[in-house]
């Protein structure tokens, strides 16, 4: 296969059909909706299901219906649809079957708009609908990032029969990049044995559901979650190292704000300062050891979010306290320039830094003085 | 001697499509009815090796305890939409719902309307009671005018809670709308023909028509306060004024079938 020039949600949606994908459901929203045009046309050629819903609600209960049946089933949509995903987001993970989800991310809350954001990094990986439950969440910087972790989102969402998000935001999806699509990949229809298909006549009947109505099955079904979740981490930490061997500075972004990061890590090398950065691929499960071996050596760590910081909060965790945690956020759909995370990392290697319980309180002062 | 047990004997027997279990529904509601024609017809057409039925969020929230098909739960309203993630992605499939009045014509109003919209060719059966009844006898959108409920506690008054919702026949209008006709489970004879509504609703799915949908009046002694054969003669003298026992729509197709 060769690069071609491609857009990333359309990247993403062709390396879904490549990957088997049989089932599509979703509803427009920008900046995601390149997706649902692409397999508007795909899918029906493939003689594969494609229905436009009537919300994101039907949308992801449309999925939940074809994810029961076993087949390889996604959909997509952008923050304030997949709020609305959240009940039946909540229902697959307490059934226990695999479906895949692309989340691209715009500024919030609210109706917000339609620029590039990571806000919705709590909601995708530390809760979004009721209940215990953990999605694996992989956050593309890329338009070829975007494509393989597509393809592997179902290998996982089928492997631990689990729920998948790709956490992109709106540039990852609205940019063009050379990038390689995989090779189509023939359908194969697993007979899942505990796929709800029709019984025909050749085994017991099977039910799918997330109600446990008595409350020690339901505990048990919990215990049976959690486990699952303990072994996606152990198994699925993902994360892109760059400059870390010696690093005395170390900055950690995801996605977008990780790309953009790499390039004021750079700079700061040229000059002679050894910065180094951790962009974590899956953020669900997140790379705490990394993190905690980093706290052992590092002088410090700046944090770059496109939000508040909200994956700070991981961060801080791995860290305890050891060392100084510093954040560069932007907010409401703005993305940081290189020189702007620059500036952040020439006052952080040339001040005398505390360490802070709330390193949002310092930023919120720089920002808006 | 007369062999109660040979098969040219057996009159009445339970269908093959339910399982040995007995249901947790109260004394006197029609809840077993309903599942009971549903699981004849099933055994009638064959369908049991091929069903795969969506359960509600409801008092028949438990419904796929009762039949030996496979089977899902919805989240409350949403069984047509995973109605049609499944028979989407399995079209030979025999892909029915079964629905409360709250399920389908409150809450689910948008998944129902749209699945119908859509010509989805999956059946759906819907119970109307005019109540709430898992949750204990709130006003549903099918709640008649005046009737008490514990959330309409001087009756429904129209005037702040609006009118009772007639679904079939919001539902008829639409051109995706293959079969959709009300029965009743308050007599024997209704009972016949709610039955026949049933196998016509199977028939049209399995030759692919569209949409179609078999509205059942029924009853809830518990949460209406009276006993089962007041609650009986209550549906006949006062549901069926405002839900008319009538066909709704039947498209020529289903009108041409021949079964």
């Amino acid at each position: 296969m060769t690069k071609e020039l491609i857009k990333g949600n359309v990247a993403m949606a062709e390396a879904a059909v490549r990957a088997g994908l049989e089932a599509y459901f979703g509803y427009p929203i920008t900046p995601q909706t390149e997706v649902l045009e692409h397999l508007a046309r795909r899918m029906p050629e493939l003689g594969r299901a494609f229905v436009q819903a009537e919300s994101e609600v039907a949308a992801i209960n449309m999925v939940y219906g074809a994810a029961c049946t076993g087949v390889r089933v996604m959909t997509t949509s952008s923050s304030p649809g997949v709020s609305l995903m959240q009940e039946g987001l909540s229902y697959i993970a307490g059934t226990e079957i695999p479906a895949v989800l692309i989340n691209v991310m715009r500024g919030g809350p609210g109706l917000g708009n339609i620029a590039p954001a990571q806000s919705d990094y709590y909601q995708a990986v530390h809760g979004g609908g009721h209940g215990d439950y953990h999605p694996i969440v992989l956050a593309p910087s890329s338009v070829q990032e975007a494509i393989d972790l597509t393809v592997l989102s179902f290998d996982l969402a089928e492997k631990y029969r689990n729920l998948v998000f790709i956490l992109a935001d709106g540039s990852v999806g609205q940019m063009m990049e050379p990038a390689e699509l995989p090779e189509m990949r023939p359908l194969i229809r697993k007979d899942w044995d505990w796929a709800v298909n029709g019984k025909g006549g050749k085994r017991e009947r099977r039910i799918l559901t997330s109600i446990y109505i008595d409350p020690p099955a339901e505990e048990q079904a919990n215990y049976r979650m959690q486990k699952t979740w303990q072994t996606i981490q152990k198994n699925e930490v993902r994360y892109k190292e760059y400059y870390l061997d010696d690093a005395e500075y170390v900055v950690v972004g995801f996605g977008t704000a990780g790309r953009v990061a790499l390039s004021a890590v750079r700079a700061m090398r040229h000059n002679g300062v050894k910065v180094g950065l951790l962009r974590p691929v899956a953020l669900s499960p997140y790379p705490f050891e990394v993190i905690d071996e980093l706290a052992s050596r590092a002088k410090a760590f700046l944090v770059v979010e496109m939000n508040q910081g909200q994956m700070l909060s991981d961060v801080q965790l791995a860290v305890k306290g050891r060392v100084p945690v510093e954040f560069y956020g932007r907010p409401g759909g703005m993305v940081p320039f290189p020189e702007q995370i620059l500036k952040e990392l020439k006052r952080i290697t040339s001040t005398d830094l505390k360490i802070v319980s709330d390193p949002r309180v310092a930023w919120l002062e720089r920002m808006t003085a | 001697m007369f062999d109660i047990k040979k098969p040219e004997n057996i009159i009445y027997q339970r269908p093959r499509a339910f399982t040995e279990v007995s249901t947790h529904y109260c004394p006197g509601c029609t809840h077993g009815v309903a599942h009971r024609l549903i699981a004849e017809v099933l055994d009638e057409m064959k369908l049991t090796e091929k069903t795969i039925g969506v359960a509600p969020v409801g008092c028949a929230v438990f419904a796929y305890n009762y039949f030996n098909t496979d089977f899902v739960e919805a989240a409350h309203g949403r069984a047509p939409a995973m109605a049609t993630g499944i028979k989407r992605v399995m079209p030979d499939r025999f892909v029915f719902t079964y629905q409360g009045d709250g399920d389908l014509a409150s809450i689910g109003m948008a998944e129902i309307m749209h699945a119908a919209g859509r010509g989805e060719n999956i059946t759906v059966i819907f119970i109307n009671n005019a109540i709430y009844g898992m949750t204990g006898g709130q006003m549903a959108p099918t709640t008649l005018p005046g009737q008490k409920t514990t959330s309409s506690p001087r009756g429904r008054d129209v005037e702040l809670q609006g009118y009772p919702l007639r679904m079939s026949e919001m539902i008829a209008k639409m051109d995706g709308a293959s079969y959709v006709v009300r029965r009743s489970l308050h007599d024997p004879a209704n009972i016949r023909k709610a039955k026949k509504a049933i196998r016509t609703a199977f028939e049209a799915q399995v030759h692919g028509l569209g949409f179609s949908m078999v509205e059942l009046l029924s009853t809830c002694p518990t949460n209406w306060g009276i006993t089962p054969v007041e609650s009986l003669k209550w549906l006949e003298e006062h549901m069926i004024p405002v839900y008319p026992l009538v066909d709704c729509k039947v498209s020529s197709a289903v009108g041409d079938m021949r079964f």
